[in-house]
Order: structure tokens, then C-alpha cells, then sequence
């Protein structure tokens, strides 16, 4: 290699990135997600969904659900700063793979096309639990909850009946069995 | 009716309980209330600066010295933004300080008023945590945990924004309760199983060596006294980052120095080649650690931090150990009292090849360096100073720099707390407001700025405030005329393109102390040099001492960026002696 004209050293080996899902539990309070998000973005690294969401209102707690790619070793480093942050009360970090854990996103699709073509479009979605919520006779508007490699075939997948706009939240996460996170 | 008090009065009721006695700040206009309140809290001394860097820094500089968090007091908007360099030093380099900023009212935040700034934003990244109180009946519990923030775990700075209508309103002052433990979060999270697996590698090790850092110097003067416990009982080596310097002693023989890219040869090959490292307190910086990849290729690698998140995050370490150095080496002591008696009688033997090459290493003298008759040389300028101080006890900061480098390698500290310099961040203009910080918390003592004549002139303006108060600092200047660790690495890297690294039209530095109502000597031989550092001496009040230096001296030892410990680069007395000529030195 040549010299490196800097007075910094060159990178070295980079590690293969793995995509995890970050949960962290928070102090619901004014700034805490910015707090959250600013471990990510300090370190130049992409949020791939978020969701978040007061999940104990007597104790103030909210849910954060993190879907973020890295080498295992940002991912420890994000993890072990995230549970350093004041208002963070715990961490759990699972691999996409992970079996014992359930991933869920919710979707929810606008079709303006023939009542013909809408029919068809709910049949498409009935694996994934779809909820008509809207309908008028030139358009429908479906909910549906299923993974996010299945939401984003299914938005591909649905254009030829009439899908306008969809619009998604991030996944959330946990755990199957009697088991809880602590 | 219980008493009500004023957002202004509980920020002075709340640091007269944390026992704060000395605050450095500037006032404007959204902190004005709480300026109002000064006269009636006597316990609890304001020191005016100039700039409100120069705030932050003299907290820094007080808290390093003392241990004990260092208070700022600003306005909002510029006031604020001003600071944020200090914040930023400061938590690099793990330095307890708690910064109250003025805020705009409440009703006028997020309206572009003036001199707003989203405060709380801009600090996020650079404190360990910040407030913004939009309500008064949390003023006194915020500013009680922004306390205990600062000073628990891994120190760092903390920072209180609070509106001005919040500084008029009146509310009730809920007394101050000390609570142990801050949202779960303990600090000691080792087993005695960590210390029995320390101990066992203790014993086998045949190439050992202590690499200490900062850690040591925010765990108390205790952590120190153990440390000199700990390596006087083992026999082991020691090496200490540019943070950890005086947490043992430099003229013992079991320190090897300083160790990084400006280490000593025998610090930086003792670390490549060593079986077993000892990390405690220190954070695997770059600096230190140059090409990661081949970073001490064959050691078992023991990581002593308070912070979880330090451990793993540059190099993979073998055993981790999470807690206070304090008490892990209490409880290392203790273990290595147990299972073994006379432990460095019995593993002297085993560790003595280790020694020997450590002895082939040292007899390079990689801080030598070629002496002049006719100009002073930077590195004798600073052995002089150290000949000359090294019974009084100083308190030495620097600014960034080669002068930096040069004052870590050439003056000797024996105890912790002595040495105040920027090493996270490298934040030139540090000394001058630090050293105002150092004598303020220590009104006796000799305080002395290492500084260069670039790094100076950044934050020159302190002067004003050591005058004000009385504070006789020495302001030590190695005057080249260049900003010399720039040009260094232009004329080694960038082929002697000296782009922008001259400074042109430097002020008479002995003028400047004049006008500024203090002393300024100059230094320009040899021959002088020991009369004029002895009159500094001397003067009870602030000096600007400009030496002229050499100005072609490069800082050596160093490893080239993006190589191992084992490439070092010495100096020309050695480069001379192996007769590697100008060109070759810029190949490395």
C-alpha cells in the first residue's frame, strides 16, 4: 500500500454487517428519541424502520423498536451506549433470524381501480390478516400485518390492481413463550 | 408556608449543597436573574472570563486538579455555542463539569429570538446527558442529578438549560437527598471469578506489562496509591497513556514512559511484543494503538474500565473487567496478598529475559535528541523547567502540539492530578484557561501553561482574567514561530509543502503581558535560559515566558500513521547513526 498521507491509520478488515432489531425501553420524556437516534446517526449508520409508542403510561415507559444494520461490533458498541443514555431503562437486541422471536408490521394500501380489480386485491392479501377499513365503489383501503420482506412484495406485487399508497410502520418485536425481557 | 424561592436562588441553593465553591462564567441576558442572586450566596465565588471556551476550560483545569466537578455559568445563543468546545474536551477526555446555560423564556423557544439556540440539541453529542426545565418544580432535582451524572461512572460534562421566566419563578426547595445508585445503573460489575482469572494470568505471564491511562486519575488519589501497590508487588513493566501520566511515578524504573504515537521505544516495543497486557483505565485510542490490526499481535489483553461501552469497542480484549479501578484493585491486591506471599520474589526470575530486553529497548534513549549551544532546543527547555520546578510541586497544562508532546516526555510526574492537557480532543488554547482553573483551586501552588505561541494566542485573552484575580500562571511559550506538530507532519507526509503553518506577524509576546498589567520575560540562548525560568519563578504574579526555540526541532520518537509499535520512527541522533538520510525519513 502506499503511504498514507494522513495522520490517522488506514481502515483495517471490515466485518460482515447483520441486520438486528433494537429494543429499548424509555423514559418517555422530551428529547429521549432524538437521544436514541443520534447514537445512530453519530456513528453514520442507517434506521431502517422505528417504531415507537408509550407502552406504560403510569410508569412513563415507551417502546423503541430499532431495525438497523452493522457489523457485530457497532452493534455491541450501539447497544452498550444506548443502556449508558439517563432515560434508557433496558436493551434487547435479537437477530432478524432469530426463531424465537416475532416480527410484525403493519401495512396499510390504498387501491383506487374497477370493483373487479378491488376484489382481486383483497383476495391477494388474505394471507396477511387484511382489514378493509375504507371503501368506496372506486376504491378500498386494506390493512394488513406480516413481515417486512412480505410487505414489500406484496407493494410490488399489487400495482397491476390499483395500488395507489401505502403506507407502513416500522416492525415491531417480541419475544415467543412464557418469557419476558428483562 | 414553607419559604419560596426563585428558579435563581435554588441554582445557588443547589450548588452550595453540592459544596461547589468557585464557578466560572459571563453573563448576558438570559441568565441575568441568576447573575442578580450572586451577591447573596457569599460561599460561592464567581470568576469572570473572557470567552466562554475559556469558562469550560478553566473548569476542566479545576476539576482535573481537584476532582471534584467543575461548575460554568453562560448565557444562551452564543454563550452557549462558545462552550461547546470546552463540553466537547471535556468529555473526551472523561472530565466531570456541570454547565448552566440561560435560555430564552419558555414562551419564546422555537421563535429564532435573540441570541436563541437550541441548546439542548447542539450538546447532545458532547455531554453524557442535558436538561432543558420547562417547569420550576423540577429546577432542583434536575440540577441535583446533573451532579450525580457528571461525577458517577465514567465522568463527563452534563449541562442545565433554563429559560429565564423559570429563573424568576418561585417554588418550594426540596432538600437535598444523596442517592447511591442513578437509574439502576451500578458501576462494579466484576465477580471475584474476574479477579481469580486476573491473577492466574498475573502468574503465567512471562512478557507482562501494565498499560494505565486516565481511568487511574478519575478513580481518586487512591487507585493511584494501589496501582503502585499492585506493580511494585508484581515486578511488572509499566506504560502510561499521555492521560494517565502521573498516576506512578516517571522516574521509578519500572515506568517505561509514555507509550503511543510520541511514546518511548521501549513503552511502544514492550506493548508489541508483550504476552500479557494489562489495560486499566485507558481506552485503546488511536493514538496508542496505531495499525489495529497488528496492535500487540500476541498478548492476552486484560481491559480494566468503569464503562462497558470502552470495553471491545477498538480492540477485541480476553478479559474484561467492569468496575471502579479503585476497587478492582483493591480486590486484586487482596487476591494476590492470598495466593501468593512473596509473589515478585517468586516471578522475578520468570519475568527477567522480559526485563533484559526491556534494558536493550531503553538503551536506545528514544527521547534524546541533538543539544545546541547556540539556540535553545524545545526538549531542553523543558527538562530545564522540570530541573528547575520538580520540588515545588507544580501543576502543569498544556495546549495541543508538539510542545504538548515534548512536555509529556520531558517532565516527570509523580503524582496524580498534576497534569492537565487536552488529549481527546486536542483542543489548542486549552492551557492558558485550564492553568486560570488549576490556580484558582489551588491558590499556592505553582501552576505553569506549557504552551506554544500558535495554541496561545487561541484563548490569549484569559490572561485578563489571571490578572483580575490575582493568579500568578506561568504561560511557558516554546516560541518556533510555526505551528509545529503542522509541520511537522507536512514535512514528513507532504513532501515540506509548509502550507499555511507559518505565522506571520506574531504579536511581542513580552509587549502583550505588559499591556495585559502582567510580567513578560524572554528567553533567546542557552546560556540565559536558567536565570530567566528562575526570575519566572520568582514573580508572584502572572508571566508570559516566550523561549525561543529552535525552529526546525521535530517531535521523536513517533510511529508513522497506519503502522505497528515495532516501526517506530527516533530521532536524528539515531537517524544519523544509521545514516538515513532527509529522503528515507519521508518514505516512512
Amino acid at each position: 500500500m502506499a503511504n498514507s498521507k494522513s495522520a490517522y491509520s488506514v481502515a483495517g478488515k471490515k466485518q460482515k454487517n447483520d441486520t438486528h432489531i433494537i429494543v429499548v425501553w424509555v423514559d418517555n420524556e422530551a428529547g429521549v428519541l432524538a437521544r436514541v437516534v443520534g447514537l445512530f446517526s453519530g456513528r453514520g449508520y442507517n434506521i431502517e424502520s422505528l417504531a415507537v409508542a408509550e407502552v406504560d403510561q403510569k410508569e412513563n415507559i415507551s417502546r423503541i423498536t430499532i431495525v438497523t444494520t452493522g457489523t457485530p461490533q457497532v452493534v455491541d458498541q450501539i447497544k452498550l451506549q444506548l443502556k449508558k443514555l439517563v432515560p434508557v431503562h433496558k436493551v434487547a437486541d435479537f437477530k432478524r433470524e432469530d426463531k424465537n422471536v416475532i416480527f410484525k408490521e403493519m401495512a396499510l394500501f390504498k387501491f383506487v381501480a374497477t370493483s373487479e380489480k378491488l376484489i382481486k386485491a383483497f383476495k391477494a392479501c388474505k394471507n396477511f390478516n387484511p382489514v378493509v377499513l375504507d371503501e368506496t365503489k372506486k376504491s378500498k383501503v386494506i390493512q394488513i400485518t406480516a413481515l417486512r420482506r412480505e410487505i414489500d412484495k406484496m407493494s410490488k406485487n399489487l400495482t397491476k390492481f390499483g395500488l395507489v399508497s401505502v403506507s407502513r410502520t416500522g416492525a415491531v418485536a417480541m419475544t415467543r413463550g412464557s418469557d419476558v425481557f428483562k | 408556608m414553607p419559604k419560596l424561592y426563585s428558579g435563581a436562588e435554588i441554582v445557588f441553593k443547589c450548588l452550595e449543597d453540592q459544596g461547589v465553591s468557585h464557578i466560572f462564567g459571563y453573563p448576558g441576558g438570559a441568565v441575568l436573574p441568576i447573575y442578580d442572586e450572586l451577591k447573596n450566596f457569599n460561599s460561592i465565588k464567581h470568576i469572570l472570563v473572557r470567552h466562554e471556551q475559556g469558562a469550560g476550560h478553566a473548569a476542566e483545569g479545576y476539576a482535573r486538579s481537584t476532582g471534584k466537578p467543575g461548575v460554568l455559568l453562560v448565557t444562551s445563543g452564543p454563550g452557549a455555542t462558545n462552550a461547546v468546545t470546552a463540553l466537547t474536551d471535556a468529555y473526551m477526555d472523561s472530565i466531570p463539569l456541570v454547565c448552566i446555560t440561560g435560555q430564552v423564556p419558555t414562551h419564546l423557544i422555537g421563535t429564532d429570538a435573540f441570541q436563541e439556540c437550541d441548546t439542548t440539541g447542539i450538546t447532545r453529542p458532547c455531554t453524557k446527558h442535558n436538561w432543558l426545565v420547562k417547569d420550576i418544580n423540577d429546577l432542583s432535582e434536575i440540577m441535583h442529578k446533573a451532579f450525580e451524572v457528571a461525577t458517577t461512572g465514567r465522568p463527563g460534562p452534563v449541562l442545565v438549560d433554563i429559560p429565564k421566566d423559570i429563573q424568576f419563578q418561585k417554588t418550594k426547595y426540596k432538600n437535598y437527598r444523596k442517592v447511591k445508585k442513578l437509574n439502576g445503573k451500578s458501576h462494579d460489575n466484576f465477580s471475584q471469578k474476574n479477579i481469580d482469572e486476573l491473577i492466574k494470568l498475573i502468574n503465567k505471564a512471562k512478557k507482562p506489562i501494565f498499560y494505565t491511562g486516565g481511568g487511574v486519575i478519575n478513580s481518586g488519589p487512591k487507585a493511584s496509591e494501589l496501582l503502585r501497590e499492585l506493580v511494585y508487588a508484581t515486578g511488572f513493566p509499566i506504560t502510561s497513556t499521555l492521560q494517565g501520566l502521573g498516576c506512578f511515578p516517571a522516574d521509578d524504573n519500572q515506568f517505561l514512559g509514555m507509550l503511543g504515537m510520541h511514546g518511548t521505544y521501549e513503552a511502544n516495543n514492550a506493548m508489541y511484543s508483550c504476552d500479557l497486557m494489562i489495560n486499566i483505565g485507558a481506552r485503546f485510542d488511536d493514538r496508542i494503538t496505531g495499525k489495529i490490526d497488528e496492535f500487540s499481535p500476541k498478548s492476552k489483553k486484560v481491559h480494566i474500565d468503569i464503562d462497558p461501552s470502552s470495553i471491545n469497542k477498538n480492540v477485541k480484549v480476553d478479559l474484561p473487567i467492569v468496575g471502579d479501578i479503585k476497587s478492582v484493585l483493591t480486590s486484586t491486591l487482596k487476591t494476590l496478598k492470598k495466593s501468593k506471599k512473596n509473589f515478585s520474589k517468586s516471578n522475578k526470575h520468570q519475568i527477567s529475559n522480559w526485563w533484559e530486553k526491556i534494558q536493550k529497548w531503553r538503551s536506545k534513549r528514544s527521547l534524546d535528541y541533538i543539544g545546541s549551544e547556540e539556540t535553545i532546543k524545545p526538549q531542553y527547555a523543558i527538562e530545564r523547567l522540570y530541573e528547575l520546578t520538580k520540588d515545588r510541586d507544580a501543576y502543569i497544562t498544556t495546549e495541543v502540539g508538539q510542545h504538548q508532546m515534548w512536555a509529556a516526555q520531558h517532565y516527570k510526574f509523580n503524582k496524580p492530578n498534576r497534569w492537565m492537557t487536552s488529549g481527546g480532543l486536542g483542543t489548542m488554547g486549552y492551557g492558558l484557561p485550564a492553568a486560570v482553573g488549576v490556580q484558582i483551586a489551588h491558590p499556592k501552588k505553582l501552576v505553569v501553561d506549557i504552551a506554544g505561541e500558535a495554541s496561545v494566542l487561541m484563548t490569549m485573552q484569559e490572561m485578563s482574567t489571571a490578572v483580575q484575580y490575582n493568579l500568578p500562571i506561568k504561560i511557558f511559550i516554546l516560541n518556533n514561530e510555526y505551528m509545529g506538530m503542522v509541520r511537522q507532519w507536512q514535512e514528513l507526509l507532504h513532501d515540506k509543502n509548509y502550507s499555511e503553518s507559518y505565522t506571520a506577524a506574531l504579536p511581542d509576546f513580552v509587549k502583550m503581558a505588559e499591556a495585559y498589567g502582567c510580567v513578560g520575560i524572554r528567553a533567546k540562548t542557552p546560556e540565559e535560559l536558567d536565570d530567566k525560568i528562575i526570575e519566572m519563578l520568582n514573580t508572584d504574579r502572572p508571566v508570559i515566558f516566550d523561549c525561543l526555540v529552535d525552529k526546525q526541532e521535530n517531535c521523536f520518537p513517533m510511529i508513522p500513521s497506519g503502522k505497528p509499535h515495532n516501526q517506530m520512527l527516533l530521532g536524528p541522533k539515531d537517524q544519523k547513526e544509521k545514516k538515513i538520510t532527509g529522503k528515507g525519513r519521508t518514505l516512512v
